[in-house]
């Protein structure tokens, strides 16, 4: 009695603190690391350039890492076909340009697309699997990923497609530092994505819902809440949030192809994971710590080439799993037996 | 007795394997060598997810180590192709306890996310060492074998495999995996060592899955290259062990048929039967048999099983 009393007072504790902010240690560390970058960027416009460039590639990153994060919190399934979804989506986007739409209007037509998908995709597929089998549900994912794969190939082809440049190609001078607009362009827009995520969450009826259904199912939907329809949003989100991703990688690579998202999925993994996979702004941050370092290692760390970006990615979530398994922003988990 | 049903039926899939060479073409020997191949991995992958409840993502990564294995033997030393199996078998069984003890700390989703991020980066490595691993252009064995040889040696390989996974699993060391499986505390508590169950679990089914890759490599001609073990292979695989189930040769068998026909059959399917049409297939396929049967072809048959008796 006296160990499942300590437990559970330990598991309060624990929320508390998650609650309660950012580990101070963590927030300290990346504070430091902020200060790193800055001095850095200050004496080398090479290093200047690649950070600016690095943040747009982690928040490529992070926002895929969010939209993992939601469905993690929704369903405690990984969507394995997130990735693929967000390339679709950035497909369905490249047509309606075809078809003579603006680039803009476009990107918001295609955000709305993308949330019916994901709802349809969660009542569709997931919602049937999920309460007979885990393991079932996430092999449906497995096979999204290879049925939208095969879709996309089929109705578009594997060749390169080209969307026009949604921030056009200028390119600042800040004294000897050159920063393209694109780059700024992906982090505004990625930060404004997630931003209003973050506000539907935190300050409207519909987000309460959503985190009352996702962390106790049972009471929420004692006291009132359609949680069947809050999972079903919280997938729609979350592709809405690949979407962007997707968007915004395709200016980044500079180029459209079905395996535009494949390498990027696997960033946003070990992104969700640094953040601890069920902290929202932790897959954000992590997003952007892990772009920011791969892009600077690369440069700047002759062992590791561009090949061996993906197996250092995998040794840093790797690693994450091995030290800090609950990741730099989320709680251990107490579990009663 | 009680062996008698199953043992009947081992007897029967024996016969009508040794019987398909006689009857098929060329390129149906190749096709069932295929599932030859993909039932040896299958069957490892479910040594470990399905026995032991460890989920990996990544034992294409396992097959890409022993296909390379095989490959470069041949290429350096020209070992005799058998002996580059029995080499994969025990390389791969080395690098999966290796991969087994990080895993250690790592379950449920966790695991699942590092196994697929090794998928996607030991095919990369070539890339990296491209002297001794060919690179992009892959590396080519110094001799290949014909359809037949390869019809035989993957079903051979495929019976010994199985009568050594009925032998692990059936004793002391089955009953072990499958403790830890259904509660690690009370595994424990009982006295079962979770490391060393853990990490053997995963170098078993790693070596299995490194003969598999071994022998998918002279599948192609003998020639190993990145591409070839792409993750998609990783994801057919525990596709494979998903739509088997669990506890049933039938539901192997069916579950390595699975992932290595309805590619090749679904691209002469009328209307979508291009090349890019097979994945639709697939992937639908996919989808499709998770819906109705969560338990794979094993729990169907269990089901079916109940039903006959009642």
């Amino acid at each position: 009695m006296a160990t499942a009393d300590a437990s559970r007072l330990e598991g309060l504790r624990n929320r508390g603190a998650a609650l309660g902010g950012f580990n101070s240690v963590i927030s300290l560390l990346l504070v430091a690391a902020a200060a790193a970058l800055l001095v850095g960027s200050l004496r080398s416009s090479t290093f200047a350039q690649l950070t600016v460039e690095g943040l747009a590639l982690g928040a490529v990153y992070g926002s895929l890492a969010l939209a993992l994060v939601l469905v993690y919190r929704a369903s405690h399934i990984v969507n394995f076909a997130q990735g693929e979804l967000a390339m679709a989506t950035t497909y369905v986007a490249y047509q309606l340009i075809q078809w003579g739409l603006s680039y803009w209007e476009a990107f918001f037509a295609t955000l709305g697309i993308a949330f019916v998908l994901g709802t349809v995709l969660e009542v569709v597929l997931i919602r049937p699997v999920l309460h007979r089998s885990a393991i079932a549900a996430v092999i449906v994912t497995v096979g999204l990923f290879i049925l939208i794969d095969g879709v996309v190939t089929w109705i578009w082809g594997g060749d390169f497609k080209f969307m026009p440049p949604p921030f056009g190609t200028t390119i600042y001078h800040v004294g000897s530092v050159s920063i393209a607009r694109l780059y700024l362009g992906i982090l505004v827009v990625v930060l404004i994505s997630v931003l209003l995520v973050w506000a539907l969450f935190r300050f409207t009826k519909l987000g309460l819902g959503m985190r009352a259904a996702a962390l106790r199912p049972a009471e929420a939907e004692l006291v009132g809440i359609r949680v069947d329809r809050m999972l079903a949003i919280g997938w729609g989100l979350a592709a809405v949030l690949g979407a962007v991703a997707g968007l915004m990688a395709e200016p980044s690579q500079l180029l459209l192809e079905p395996t535009l998202m494949q390498p990027i999925l696997v960033y946003a993994f070990a992104a969700a994971v640094l953040g601890g996979l069920e902290s929202p702004a932790g897959a954000v941050v992590g997003g952007l710590v892990l772009g920011v370092s791969l892009t600077l290692i690369v440069q700047y760390v002759p062992a590791v080439t561009s090949e061996l970006q993906l197996p250092f990615a995998f040794a840093v979530l790797l690693a994450v799993l091995l030290i800090k398994p609950s990741g730099l922003f989320g709680r251990r988990t107490v579990r009663r037996v | 007795m009680r062996h008698l049903p199953a043992l009947g039926s081992l007897v029967a899939v024996a016969a009508v394997l040794a019987a398909l060479p006689f009857l098929l073409s060329a390129y149906h020997v190749a096709l069932a060598a295929q599932v030859g191949i993909f039932f040896i991995a299958v069957l490892g992958l479910n040594i470990l997810t399905g026995y032991t409840g460890q989920i990996s993502i990544g034992h294409g990564a396992f097959m890409a180590i022993g296909g390379y294995t095989t490959a470069v033997l041949s290429r350096d030393h020209h070992t005799n192709l058998v002996l580059t199996m029995v080499a994969a078998f025990a390389i791969c069984f080395v690098f999966g306890v290796l991969v087994g003890l990080p895993a250690l700390r790592l379950s449920g989703v966790y695991l699942a996310l590092a196994t697929f991020a090794l998928a996607i980066s030991v095919p990369q490595l070539p890339l990296k060492w491209s002297n001794f691993l060919g690179g992009r252009d892959g590396v080519q064995t110094a001799t290949t074998p014909s359809h037949l040889w390869l019809y035989g040696a993957a079903w051979t390989a495929s019976a010994i495999l199985f009568v050594l996974a009925w032998l692990i699993l059936r004793g002391r060391v089955g009953r072990a995996f499958r403790a830890v499986r259904d509660s690690e505390i009370a595994a424990v508590a009982s006295g079962v060592e979770l490391p060393l169950y853990k990490t053997l679990a995963f170098g078993i089914s790693a070596a299995y899955a490194g003969v598999a890759g071994s022998l998918f490599v002279l599948a192609t001609n003998g020639f190993a290259a990145p591409d070839e073990f792409a993750v998609v292979l990783s994801l057919e695989l525990l596709i494979g062990a998903a739509v088997a189930g669990l506890g049933s040769l039938w539901g192997i068998l069916v579950g390595a048929a699975f992932v290595a026909l309805l590619p090749t059959v679904s691209s002469s399917v009328p209307v979508i039967g291009s090349a890019h049409g097979q994945d639709v297939v697939f992937g639908a396929a996919v989808v499709l048999v998770m819906l109705l049967i969560p338990d794979g072809f094993a729990g169907l048959l269990a089901q079916v099983r109940r039903f006959a008796r009642a």
